[in-house]
C-alpha cells in the first residue's frame, strides 16, 4: 500500500501546475477565446515567479509576480484578438514563440554576476509540504493532505471555478458569450469586456500553474522549463469538456501515465515502450474529440466546444 | 468622442505594403529599449545577427538549409489556410515525412538500385507526410472534427513515434548516440556548396508550383470560395469533402517533404533533431506571406536568418540564442495588429 499512497500523493503533487493551467484555459475559451499561447505564459511564469523569489526571498511576492506578468502577457493577446480581430491561432503561436524566448532569455540574464547572469542552477526559496495535523494520517488518502498551500488551494479552486461557471449570473454570462456572442449582447452583456476579462484571468491562472514549477514542483530555474507542459494543458481542455470540475480527471490522467512510466521502469517493465505511454494522452484526446462530436451528432445535443471557440467578434456599428 | 473601425470598401493595397515596413521598425524599436533594458548594446547585437545570416555567402548558405523546411512546410500550410482549414500540424506531418523517408533509406539500399534510393525515400516521405494529414482532414470533412486541436494533437502522438523508432527497433546498435545509424551515403542529397543540398532547388519551385495552382486553376479557384464562403461553394457544386481531402493531402506531402530533406540533406539519420518546432515556425512564414507561396519564400528566408542570427549572437556576444525568438515575437505582435487596417480603417466619431 505504501507505494500507492506515495503515488496519488506524486500524481497530485505533479498535477497541481496542469489543473491551474487547465482551468485557466478553460474559463478563456469558454469565452470564446482559443490561446494557444500557454507554453509561453507558463514558461514566463516559471520565470518570473523564479526570479523574484530569488531576489527578494519571498514567496509572496513571487505568486504576485507570475499573476501579473500573466496578466500583462495574456492582455497582448486579448489586445490582438479581441480589439485587432487577429487571427487567434497565429497570435497564440507567436505568444508561446515570444514568451518561451523572453523566459529562456531572460533565465540568462537576470542571474547574479557570480553566476555569470544565468538564474539556472541558484537555490530560492520554495514551498514547503505542510502536513495537515491527524488528516495525512489517514491510510492511502493520507498524502492528500501533506501538499503544498498551492496545491492545497487547487483543492477549492476546482469546486470554486465550476460552481462560478454554471451556478452564478456571471458565469452564465461567460457561458453565453462564448457559444453566442450576437445573443449575449443583444441581451445587454458586454462581450468585449468579459472576453478581456476572461483571457486575462485565464492567463494569469495559468501563468501560477508555471509558477508552481519553479516554486515548489521541480525547484529551480533551467532551460525550458515547462517542457510542453502548455501543449498538454490544451489537451487537457479537451478532456475536461471545457467543465473546471473535470479538469482533474484528465490532469490525474496525465499526472498517473507518469508516475505508471516511473513505477514500470523501477520495475524493469520493458514490453511497453515509455514513448507509448507519452503518446497516449494526446491519442486519446484526439479519440475523445471524435466521441464528443459523434456523441452530438446522434444525440443532437450541444456540449463540448463552446460554439464561437476562435471565432472573433466585430461589433455592428451603425 | 469615440474611435471605431468601420470596414473598408475594397481590400487596402496599400497597408499591405505599409504594415510590414512599420511593423518591422516598431520591432526594431521594442527589441532595442528590450537589450538597452538589460544592458546589452543593440547596435552590436543586431549587427552580428544581420551579418551572421546574410553578409557573407558562407553564412548565407547556412540561412538557406535551414529556410528549405520553412519554404516547403510554409507553402503546405498556405494550401491549407487558403480553405481556412486551419492546420497547425505541420511539425507531425513534417516528423512522419522524417520517418518514412529514414525508413526507406535504411533499408532500401541493400534491396533497390542505389539510383532509385532517393527518389524512392522522397516518395516515401511525401506519402508519410500525406498520410498524417489524411487523418484529420478525413476527421474534419466526414465528422466535422475541429482541425485545430486534432492536428495540433497528432505532432505529439508523431514526435513520440519517432522516438519510439530511434530509441527501439531504428536505434543504433551498441551505441549511446540518441538516433538511428547515419544512413547509407547512397542515400544523401547532392550537396551545392558547403553545406547548402538541392532541396533549395526543389523548394524554391514547388513554392512557384503551387502559387501557380492557387493563382491560376480552377483547383486553387474553387479552395478560395471554399475558405471564403462554404455555402457559395456548396451552391456551384463543389464536392466540398474531396477537397478538403485533396489540399490536406498536397499540404501534408509538402510538410512531409520538409522532413524528407531534414533527413536526408541535413541529419543523414532520424534524430531528434527534426524535431526543431519548424512546423510552427512555418505558420508564421505562411501567414506573415499573407497566404502568398512566392512571398514565403522571402519570409522563410528572413526567418532562417534570424534563427541563424540568433545562434551567432550567443557565439559572439554570449546572450541566449532565444534573442531571435523574441525579436521574431515583436515582429508578429505588430503585424498581427496591424493586419487590422487592410480590411479596416479608423474612424473617429465626434458627438
Amino acid at each position: 500500500m505504501d507505494t500507492l499512497t506515495l503515488t496519488i500523493g506524486a500524481i497530485l503533487f505533479s498535477a497541481t501546475s496542469l489543473i491551474y493551467a487547465t482551468i485557466g484555459e478553460i474559463l478563456t475559451e469558454r469565452s470564446g477565446i482559443l490561446n494557444l499561447g500557454l507554453e509561453g505564459l507558463m514558461m514566463m511564469g516559471a520565470l518570473s515567479g523564479f526570479a523574484v523569489c530569488y531576489h527578494t526571498g519571498s514567496l509572496f511576492l513571487s505568486v504576485l509576480a507570475a499573476l501579473i506578468v500573466g496578466a500583462m502577457v495574456a492582455s497582448i493577446h486579448a489586445f490582438l484578438t479581441i480589439t485587432m480581430k487577429a487571427s487567434q491561432v497565429v497570435s497564440g503561436l507567436s505568444l508561446t514563440i515570444f514568451g518561451v524566448g523572453l523566459a529562456n532569455f531572460l533565465g540568462a540574464r537576470l542571474g547574479p554576476e557570480s553566476n555569470s547572469f544565468q538564474l539556472t542552477g541558484l537555490e530560492a526559496a520554495r514551498f514547503l509540504q505542510i502536513p495537515i495535523p491527524f488528516l495525512h494520517e489517514i491510510p492511502i488518502i493520507g498524502p492528500v493532505f501533506h501538499q503544498d498551500l498551492l496545491t492545497y488551494f487547487v483543492y477549492f479552486l476546482i469546486p470554486l471555478s465550476w460552481f462560478f461557471v454554471y451556478k452564478t449570473k456571471y458565469g452564465l454570462e461567460l457561458q453565453a458569450v462564448g457559444e453566442n456572442p450576437r445573443t449575449a449582447e443583444a441581451m445587454g452583456i458586454n462581450v468585449i469586456r468579459t472576453r478581456y476579462i476572461y483571457t486575462i484571468v485565464g492567463g494569469m491562472l495559468v501563468s501560477l500553474g508555471g509558477a508552481h514549477l519553479t516554486l515548489s514542483y521541480m525547484s529551480g530555474w533551467n532551460e525550458n522549463k515547462t517542457d510542453g507542459r502548455g501543449w498538454i494543458v490544451i489537451a487537457l481542455v479537451i478532456f475536461a469538456m471545457w467543465d473546471p470540475k473535470k479538469a482533474i480527471l484528465g490532469a490525474l490522467l496525465f499526472g498517473g501515465i507518469s508516475a505508471l512510466q516511473l513505477s514500470l521502469q523501477a520495475g524493469g517493465v520493458t514490453f511497453i515502450p515509455a514513448s507509448f505511454l507519452d503518446m497516449m494522452p494526446y491519442l486519446a484526446t484526439v479519440m475523445v474529440l471524435v466521441c464528443l462530436t459523434l456523441w452530438e451528432i446522434i444525440s443532437k445535443r450541444k456540449f463540448g466546444a463552446p460554439a464561437s471557440l476562435g471565432v472573433n467578434f466585430m461589433r455592428e456599428e451603425k | 468622442m469615440r474611435v471605431i473601425f468601420e470596414k473598408r470598401k475594397s481590400f487596402s493595397k496599400r497597408s499591405l505594403v505599409i504594415v510590414p515596413i512599420v511593423s518591422f521598425l516598431i520591432s526594431l524599436l521594442l527589441g532595442t529599449f528590450l537589450l538597452l533594458i538589460l544592458g546589452v548594446d543593440p547596435i552590436e547585437t543586431y549587427g552580428v545577427m544581420f551579418s551572421g545570416a546574410f553578409a557573407s555567402w558562407i553564412d548565407f548558405s547556412d540561412t538557406l538549409v535551414k529556410s528549405i523546411p520553412l519554404i516547403l512546410a510554409g507553402t503546405g500550410i498556405i494550401v491549407a489556410f487558403k480553405m481556412k482549414f486551419w492546420n497547425i500540424g505541420a511539425e507531425g506531418q513534417l516528423i512522419f515525412g522524417g520517418i518514412f523517408a529514414s525508413g526507406a533509406a535504411l533499408f532500401l539500399p541493400s534491396v533497390i538500385p542505389h539510383m532509385m534510393v532517393i527518389p524512392v525515400a522522397i516518395l516515401m516521405g511525401m506519402i508519410g507526410g500525406a498520410f498524417w494529414a489524411f487523418i484529420p482532414a478525413v476527421l474534419k470533412a466526414y465528422l466535422k472534427v475541429d482541425e485545430t486541436l486534432t492536428t495540433l494533437m497528432l505532432n505529439y502522438v508523431a514526435i513520440y513515434f519517432a522516438s519510439y523508432l530511434y530509441f527501439g527497433p531504428w536505434k543504433e546498435e551498441g551505441s549511446g548516440y540518441r538516433g538511428t545509424r547515419e544512413f547509407d551515403e547512397s542515400t544523401w542529397l547532392p550537396i551545392l556548396d558547403g553545406n547548402l543540398h538541392v532541396g533549395i532547388i526543389f523548394a524554391i519551385l514547388i513554392a512557384f508550383v503551387i502559387w501557380f495552382l492557387l493563382a491560376k486553376t480552377k483547383w486553387g479557384f474553387e479552395l478560395n470560395i471554399l475558405g471564403e464562403n462554404p455555402n457559395n461553394a456548396r451552391y456551384i457544386g463543389i464536392n466540398i469533402k474531396r477537397k478538403i481531402i485533396s489540399a490536406m493531402v498536397i499540404s501534408g506531402s509538402l510538410s512531409g517533404l520538409a522532413g524528407t530533406f531534414q533527413v536526408l540533406g541535413v541529419m543523414h539519420r532520424l534524430e531528434d533533431g527534426l524535431v526543431m518546432n519548424y512546423g510552427y515556425t512555418a505558420i508564421i512564414v505562411a501567414w506573415m506571406a499573407q497566404l502568398n507561396a512566392i512571398a514565403a519564400i522571402f519570409v522563410a528566408i528572413l526567418l532562417a536568418g534570424l534563427i541563424v542570427g540568433g545562434e551567432l549572437v550567443q557565439m559572439f556576444i554570449g546572450l541566449p540564442a532565444s534573442v531571435s525568438d523574441v525579436l521574431q515575437g515583436l515582429i508578429l505582435f505588430p503585424l498581427l495588429a496591424g493586419a487590422l487596417f487592410t480590411e479596416y480603417k479608423l474612424k473617429i466619431i465626434r458627438k
